[in-house]
């Protein structure tokens, strides 16, 4: 069985034009950079990592908003630029209050991704829309009703109701619950979750929270500067952390009523992706840099006796 | 920011130049024709003998021949000759020129000082009474044609009260300052009026802004009189940028000069260009013109220069 | 964030119907509204009182130059012995058909340039930028002046068609908007700009839709309130400048009468007849002040920082 949206080498670099005084040389950003990973049916794949990390790009990447610079994505082992596979995949931001078009009643927002795949008839889709209304626990009323009528919180699930009309099977959520109150986040978590359970979709959550995912996630990949560092099931990846940035992450995580387990203080800042680092891209920062982190690019490699659990270091643990 | 520089003189000689192409193609398609104006009225002249004239004056080449022959010869300092003036056209820009440059900056020097009082009274007290007041007289300003206030103030002034002359630029004996000050009075008085409209309301904005901001309040809460604060620390702020782009509104300025110099039988640059239009003096017309364009990119290449200079984020583009 | 309509809840509180509200508040665009309904009355009347007064407008009297008000004439005479009054109100409709029909054109042309200019991005979007911000730089009376000038004969056009009114009024209509849609395609590049980047715009997208689905369902529904706003603002400017050019000449030429070209000799009879040299700019004038203020009010209703 392939997987529902695989990822080969894929890479997003970005030419920018330089600043002074006669315009320096054009640079490359390197945003994502050789990452391979695959999304099964009906698993939640979580991409963590800290801002500047390129999970948003990536994310842009599988939603199909952006092509790769290198490298290719495949939709059910087949070519992903198709009309199936725009379908199949669905997106859902960040900004609940960006992500709808204020001119439009929620009616038509809901149904627009019918209207742009041109599935179903008018009265169809607002059949539809009306069903999916209520299944993200908002009254039926809503539909005539206005973004600007709705809190944070009812947006995105306008913003999900939207997303599930056509019927995908991946959903792409990029940090879908940072701009919520934390009162809402559980709920629209819930929310998630159950409709996960009753559909059987996939999702790619981009988060930054640990915790969110730790509840969430049936994977997790973790992103340095474009990099893929760490790839594991999520039990093992919160239990035995391979790669010292996800280590350092995980001690980041206030912890109420238990001491931290160990004191692994990162150096520095994280660099810019304009000049990412020869060798690993961690080392700059590595408590356990040696020489060769510096001259040789490690691979995604299994961690001892945890084969399910990759990570891309010298020193794994 | 040198690059910056270099970037938009180019850019403004580039639009010159297409400009100077588009002027002389559309000189040609005015009504009349060198030759038959050369000839009006003499009988004698047959056909071949027409045809010999358009051979010597090249009328009988392509356009783009033409104007590559005309170009070559303005950038040698030859304008040609003005038949209406029957001078070289420099010898009749020169004095033009001058004349309006005398009726612009003074007018346009009224329009700034009577904008500073008016838009810094209005922003004292916003949406009072003043404000109103001062409001009503800005929009008056930009929707009243300039020629018909030219004309309600010669019915004012010249007709009914006959304190200044109705047109004409000096007395006939050439009498001194007060005399031409006083058929100065009345065009540089229809150009400041027409002006202080748009630039009032320049002027409160950027005053309504700079008051708000917190050294105005520190300049309070230090004890100093409310005049010092206004004209001290807040009009100070808000006079470079206002006058930045009260200096980018050259080209309406002459626009307006040029209908005032009509009106008042000035001769400057205005009454020149409609003169030469009329009267078929192509050469004239011409320079004429492109001199206009001349001057309006440069006063607009000065004031982005000033404003690239005035704001960082925009210098370093 | 809470829903505002708790009475009506069945009732859709469309964006349109708040901004109704709003703009009844403001005073001065409401007696705008109403001046300009008076004067496209005034206007419009030109027909009905020509017949009812057995008048032709055009008809010149030698012997009746600078007449009084009469009976017969409500407003006296020009200088030529026609009727001012109906001059007054056929002027009127050829200016501001002018003033609309310029708009028009000048908008459409800006409304395209800059949605292509602010989707497209890129190499269209610099070179018809280079080329908005060339003419802008531009001093635009002189320009005016000299396409005004230009001998239709010349452009291959009949001698019978290049002196009829209709050439005139197509003449200044299509230079004006040839000079004046500079402005509406920058407002409209930097709304089409701005809401590229919308999260809305790239959940279309993801789901698979092209750009011209994008301009058309999102990014021009999204820029009508600037349009509009914009739009009425031109009118005002459209009509300043058709009435110079007529003023000077260059635009409609008599006999047609427009406001602008009915000040054409006002200089001679400023003293004789001051009202003939009063009453067309006067009309103009308030036009004009009265369509800023509707602009102005049009502005304030469709203020977006409600309406987020």
């Amino acid at each position: 069985m392939s997987a529902l949206v695989e990822l080969d080498q894929v890479s997003a670099h970005f030419t920018v034009r330089g600043s002074g005084w006669f315009g320096g040389a054009k640079q490359v950003l390197r945003a994502v950079d050789a990452v391979s990973l695959a999304i099964g049916e009906g698993e939640t794949l979580a991409l963590v990592g800290e801002s500047g990390s390129g999970k948003s790009t990536l994310g842009q990447m599988v939603a199909g908003l952006r092509a790769p610079t290198l490298g290719s994505l495949r939709f059910r082992g087949g070519p992903f630029a198709t009309k199936a596979a725009r379908r199949a995949i669905q997106l859902v931001f960040q900004d609940p209050f960006s992500a709808l078009d204020p001119r439009m009643p929620v009616s038509s927002l809901i149904a627009e991704p019918l209207v742009i795949q041109g599935i179903g008839t008018q009265a169809e889709r607002r059949t539809r829309a009306a069903l999916l209304v209520e299944q993200v626990g908002l009254p039926r009323d809503s539909l005539n009703r206005y973004p600007h009528e709705f809190s944070g919180g009812q947006r995105q699930r306008i913003a999900i109701a939207r997303a599930l009309a056509p019927e995908p099977a991946l959903i792409v959520a990029d940090e879908p619950l940072s701009a919520l109150d934390v009162s809402i986040q559980s709920q629209i978590l819930n929310l998630l979750k159950s409709i996960q359970e009753e559909r059987r979709l996939s999702y790619l959550f981009i988060s930054h929270d640990l915790g969110v995912v730790n509840h969430l996630a049936d994977r997790v990949a973790v992103l340095y500067l474009g990099k893929l560092v760490e790839l594991a099931p999520r039990a093992e990846l919160f239990a035995r952390p391979s790669h010292p940035y996800t280590q350092a992450l995980l001690d980041a995580v206030p912890r109420i009523g238990r001491a931290r387990r160990r004191q692994v203080a990162l150096s520095g800042e994280m660099p810019s992706p304009l000049a990412p680092p020869p060798g690993c891209v961690f080392h700059t920062r590595c408590p356990k840099a040696q020489a060769i982190c510096r001259a040789e690019i490690p691979l995604l490699a299994p961690a001892p006796g945890r084969p399910d659990q990759l990570a891309a270091c010298h020193f794994k643990e | 920011m040198l690059r910056f520089i270099l970037r938009r003189t180019a850019q403004t000689f580039l639009v010159l130049l297409v400009m100077s192409f588009v002027i002389y193609s559309l000189i040609g398609l005015m009504p009349g024709d060198p030759i038959d104006v050369m000839i009006a009225g003499n009988p004698g002249v047959t056909p071949a003998m027409v045809a010999h004239l358009r051979e010597i004056y090249g009328l009988d080449q392509p356009l783009p021949l033409r104007y590559w022959h005309w170009l070559m010869a303005a950038l040698g300092g030859d304008l040609g000759f003005s038949r209406t003036h029957s001078q070289p056209v420099l010898e009749v820009l020169g004095p033009a020129l001058a004349q309006t440059a005398k009726l612009m900056l003074t007018g346009w020097s009224l329009s700034v000082v009577l904008a500073f009082i008016l838009g810094t009274l209005a922003a004292l007290k916003p949406g009072g009474k003043l404000d109103a007041a001062i409001g009503l007289f800005t929009f008056a300003g930009i929707s009243v044609p300039v020629f018909w206030l030219a004309l309600i103030l010669v019915l004012v002034f010249a007709v009914t009260l006959h304190w200044l002359p109705a047109s004409g630029m000096a007395g006939i004996d050439d009498g001194g300052i007060v005399d031409q000050l006083r058929h100065l009075a009345l065009p540089v008085l229809t150009l400041a009026l027409a002006n202080t409209g748009t630039f009032t309301r320049y002027v409160r904005a950027a005053m309504i802004e700079t008051m708000r901001m917190d050294f105005i309040r520190t300049a309070r809460a230090k004890g100093l009189s409310e005049p010092r604060i206004v004209i001290g620390h807040a009009l100070r702020n808000a006079l470079i940028p206002v006058v930045t782009i009260m200096a980018l509104s050259f080209g309406t300025l002459f626009s307006g000069a040029l209908v005032t110099e009509t009106m008042f039988a000035q001769f400057g640059m205005g009454k020149m260009i409609y003169d030469a239009i009329l009267g078929n003096d192509y050469n004239l017309a011409l320079s004429g013109l492109l001199f206009a364009t001349l001057v309006t990119l440069a006063s607009n290449l000065a004031a982005d220069l000033a404003y690239g200079w005035l704001d960082p984020r925009i210098s370093l583009r | 964030m809470t829903a505002i309509d708790t009475g009506a809840i069945d009732q859709a509180s469309s964006v349109w119907q708040l901004r109704w509200r709003r703009f009844r508040r403001h005073r001065t665009a409401m007696a705008s509204l109403v001046l300009l309904a008076a004067l496209l009355l005034f206007v419009a009347a030109a027909g009905p009182l020509a017949a009812l007064q057995g008048l032709d407008p055009d008809a010149t009297d030698l012997l009746s130059r600078y007449d009084s008000p009469s009976a017969a004439h409500w407003l006296g005479t020009d200088e030529a012995g026609r009727d001012e009054l109906l001059r007054l109100m056929y002027g009127g409709q050829m200016s501001l058909l002018v003033g609309i029909i310029a708009t028009l054109v000048g908008g459409t042309v800006g409304l395209a340039i800059g949605l292509a200019a602010g989707y497209a991005g890129g190499r269209i979007d610099a070179l018809l930028m280079r080329t908005t911000d060339g003419i802008i730089a531009l001093p635009l009376l002189p320009l005016l002046i000299v396409l005004g000038a230009v001998d239709l004969t010349k452009l291959g056009f009949s001698s019978q068609f290049a002196h009829s009114g209709a050439a005139g009024f197509w003449r200044i209509v299509v230079i004006i908007a040839l000079v004046d849609w500079t402005a509406m395609a920058r407002l409209v590049r930097a709304a089409a700009l701005s809401m590229k980047e919308r999260d809305f715009v790239q959940a279309a997208r993801a789901s698979g839709a092209g750009p011209l689905y994008i301009v058309f369902a999102h990014i021009l529904p999204n820029v009508t309130t600037p349009i509009i706003v914009a739009g009425t603002l031109t009118i005002g400017r459209v009509i300043l400048f058709e009435s110079v050019l007529s003023f000077l000449g260059f635009g409609i030429v008599p006999p047609t009468p427009s406001w602008g070209n009915m000040l054409n000799n006002a200089q001679e009879f400023v003293t004789t007849d001051p009202g003939l040299a009063i009453y067309p700019g006067l009309l103009i004038f308030l036009t004009v002040i009265a369509v800023n203020f509707l602009g102005d009010g049009l502005q304030h209703a469709f203020d977006p920082r409600s309406e987020r």
